[in-house]
């Protein structure tokens, strides 16, 4: 008989809590592989797969669409000169996604962390209220959120008269589309998941620590790197990644309110997919699982700094 | 010049709310001294080590040391370090860069940080933990950097909020003398809070016994605890017998289970008498002054003293604590001795 011990507090064998462990691990374990390893692993053989002159999809192994997803265009379809292999366009757009998201984050995080502080400094009866109020716009469908943009930035409204006004925009001109419309729906949209993971590092925060450094003679830059940014420096890690990531696959509200200039790296899958062009689309797909995976360990990086010690 | 470094609070006034914290509070601590700020929670005195340090404001009242308004100052430039409760060490630096924190926020030279904190990790034995994290250490070893890192800075007053609260009772008696070597040989004025009363004896200087906001005694340690002068002293330190009497002369109270002879007189008509368990003697035969009759209803063994429970009486007990080798048995009568020297009338 294999010997019994105490683990987490029951009488077992190893064996048996290791095949307990698995069971417990087993509903999302195969949540995952259905629904988010399967669907990959077709992207990857979409993504390498030709087309036939039909546009039939061929089983076969070719580099192209990945060539073409980062603007290697030997057919000239994209490019003004023909005899140019290199279309600027999808890396333009890869980088234009990549800007749009990080400045949403960016302008996220500057809301969000004054907020979080504010809330986390208010009687603790009415901080749930709070977080809930901060909560409350994403209970309503997006398609919905952004269709009120549309209407509050119409022409004949005061936010787009005032801009007439100014001079910012032409006689009789919509606020949208335009990237200020794309910016303010971006932030609106991400700012919760933002807040909620900031929000539970903030109101977890050891003021002692602060105060410590203002008794060793830290000023305020000084104070608010080495006690509040080292404390809820993976807070924000987390808030940055669940902000950034979603952003960059958000079409809806460049769709809407940024108009045709305005085409970020998932229109651009959309597109190709609405266009049944399946293989382009999976490419460009793998393409922005790729950026997002690099984001999320450049934000993992620069969080876990403070752990590994490289900073004094 | 020593004297210019004394602390000198006066008028300190502090109100939360509808709470008055401090009730205006002198004090004057001269340099080098290891003052103890000792009183149950909610007593003021860590509002008080805040005040100094910066982090609370007071409604009224000055602080200087020597000549500097500390007022005047905020907290992150007065020459003041404190040790807090919870150490509140920086968890992303290591021990040594812990230590090194207030010499850097100063802008002190590399070269003169990395000789300061290698001196400061050799004196509080920590030379072994320099690359460690606060949380790969324990409770003491926190403790110790925390002290280190305040100490480094050469403070002209350091202030320390019950250090040793989350320590276990034997690391707390070693630290007790850790302490006191640390202040002999730094020579900084030490000010300590705490409610714990052994520990306040074991490592002060003085003694300031604070209750609601004020300061109910000021003295030695040994006068503290031997001369109590209030009710809440006498039970707050070393739980004394408090005793209601009655003035007979100016010798003479009656405590209502006898009359008893006292070498001080009362102030008051009806007031308090307290003595200590430890100096009631037990006797086989009637003392000649100040005897009574008693009878033991409990005994409990503590390892170094016996504690008994004597009724005497009047539905009154005494606490009386007597030697491991004296030996009474439940239920036994015996005279007891309050010796007058050791009769203190209390003011209230």
């Amino acid at each position: 008989m294999a010997q019994r011990e105490v683990i987490d507090g029951t009488l077992t064998t190893r064996a048996r809590a290791r095949l307990r462990g698995l069971l417990l691990a087993l509903p999302g374990g195969l949540w995952l592989l259905a629904f988010l390893l399967l669907p990959m692993l077709s992207l990857v053989a979409y993504a390498f797969a030709g087309r036939d002159e039909f546009g039939n999809i061929i089983w076969s192994f070719t580099w192209e669409n990945v060539q073409a997803a980062i603007g290697y265009d030997p057919v000239g379809a994209l490019t003004a000169d023909p005899s140019d292999d290199w279309a600027p366009h999808h890396l333009q757009i890869l980088g234009w996604s990549f800007w749009v998201a990080g400045v949403t984050t960016i302008l996220c995080l500057l809301i969000a962390f004054p907020l979080c502080f504010w809330i986390a400094g208010r009687p603790e009866r009415w901080r749930p209220v709070l977080l809930a109020l901060v909560l409350l716009p994403s209970f309503v469908n997006l398609v919905i959120r952004v269709s009120a943009w549309e209407l509050l930035l119409k022409h004949d409204l005061f936010p787009a008269q005032f801009a007439q006004w100014l001079g910012l925009v032409g006689e009789g001109m919509s606020l949208y589309p335009s990237s200020l419309a794309v910016y303010l729906a971006m932030v609106s949209a991400m700012l919760p998941f933002t807040v909620l993971p900031l929000y539970t590092s903030v109101e977890r925060l050891d003021w002692s620590i602060v105060e410590a450094a203002r008794d060793c003679y830290a000023g305020a830059w000084r104070t608010f790197r080495h006690a509040i940014l080292s404390q809820v420096g993976p807070g924000l890690g987390a808030a940055a990644i669940l902000t950034f990531v979603p952003t960059l696959g958000m079409f809806l509200i460049t769709d809407r309110l940024g108009g045709s200039k305005m085409s970020l790296v998932a229109n651009l899958v959309a597109q190709k997919f609405k266009a049944v062009d399946f293989p382009q689309g999976a490419a460009l797909g793998l393409a922005l699982v790729g950026i997002s995976l690099l984001a999320v360990v450049a934000f993992t990086w620069l969080t876990g700094r403070d752990r590994r010690g490289e900073v004094r | 010049m020593a004297e210019a470094l004394d602390l000198h609070l006066s008028g300190i006034r502090k109100r939360f709310g509808p709470v008055e914290v401090l009730k205006g509070i002198d004090l004057q601590i001269p340099d080098g001294q290891f003052t103890t700020l000792l009183g149950p929670s909610g007593c003021g005195k860590t509002t008080l080590l805040r005040i100094i340090a910066g982090f609370e404001i007071p409604d009224a009242g000055s602080v200087h040391i020597g000549s500097t308004d500390l007022l005047a100052l905020p907290a992150h430039k007065r020459p003041v370090n404190t040790v807090f409760q919870s150490y509140a060490l920086f968890p992303h630096l290591r021990v040594a860069d812990n230590i090194a924190f207030g010499l850097r926020s100063r802008g002190i030279a590399d070269a003169d940080v990395r000789k300061r904190v290698g001196e400061m990790l050799e004196i509080m034995r920590l030379g072994d933990l320099a690359k460690r994290h606060p949380q790969q250490l324990s409770g003491g070893q926190r403790q110790r950097v925390a002290l280190a890192r305040a100490l480094v800075n050469e403070p002209e007053v350091l202030l320390l909020d019950e250090p040793m609260s989350a320590l276990d009772a034997s690391l707390r008696h070693d630290l007790q003398a850790e302490l006191r070597r640390i202040q002999r040989r730094f020579q900084i004025t030490f000010i300590l809070v705490t409610h714990d009363q052994d520990e306040a004896i074991a490592v002060s200087d003085r003694i300031l016994v604070m209750d609601h906001g004020t300061i109910v005694q000021d003295g030695t340690p040994e006068e503290v605890y031997e001369r109590p002068l209030t009710r809440f002293v006498a039970d707050f330190l070393g739980d004394a017998n408090i005793l209601p009497a009655r003035r007979l002369a100016a010798d003479r109270a009656d405590a209502g289970f006898a009359a008893l002879a006292l070498a001080e007189a009362p102030t008051w008509d009806q007031g308090h008498l307290a003595i200590r368990p430890e100096d009631i003697e037990v006797r086989e035969q009637e003392p000649a002054v100040n005897g009574v009759r008693g009878r033991i209803s409990e005994r409990l063994f503590r390892g170094d003293h016996w504690d008994l429970m004597v009724e005497v009486g009047d539905g009154r007990s005494l606490r009386v604590m007597t030697e491991p080798d004296q030996f009474h048995q439940t239920g036994e009568s015996c005279w007891l001795e309050l010796p007058p020297d050791d009769l203190r009338v209390l003011r209230d």
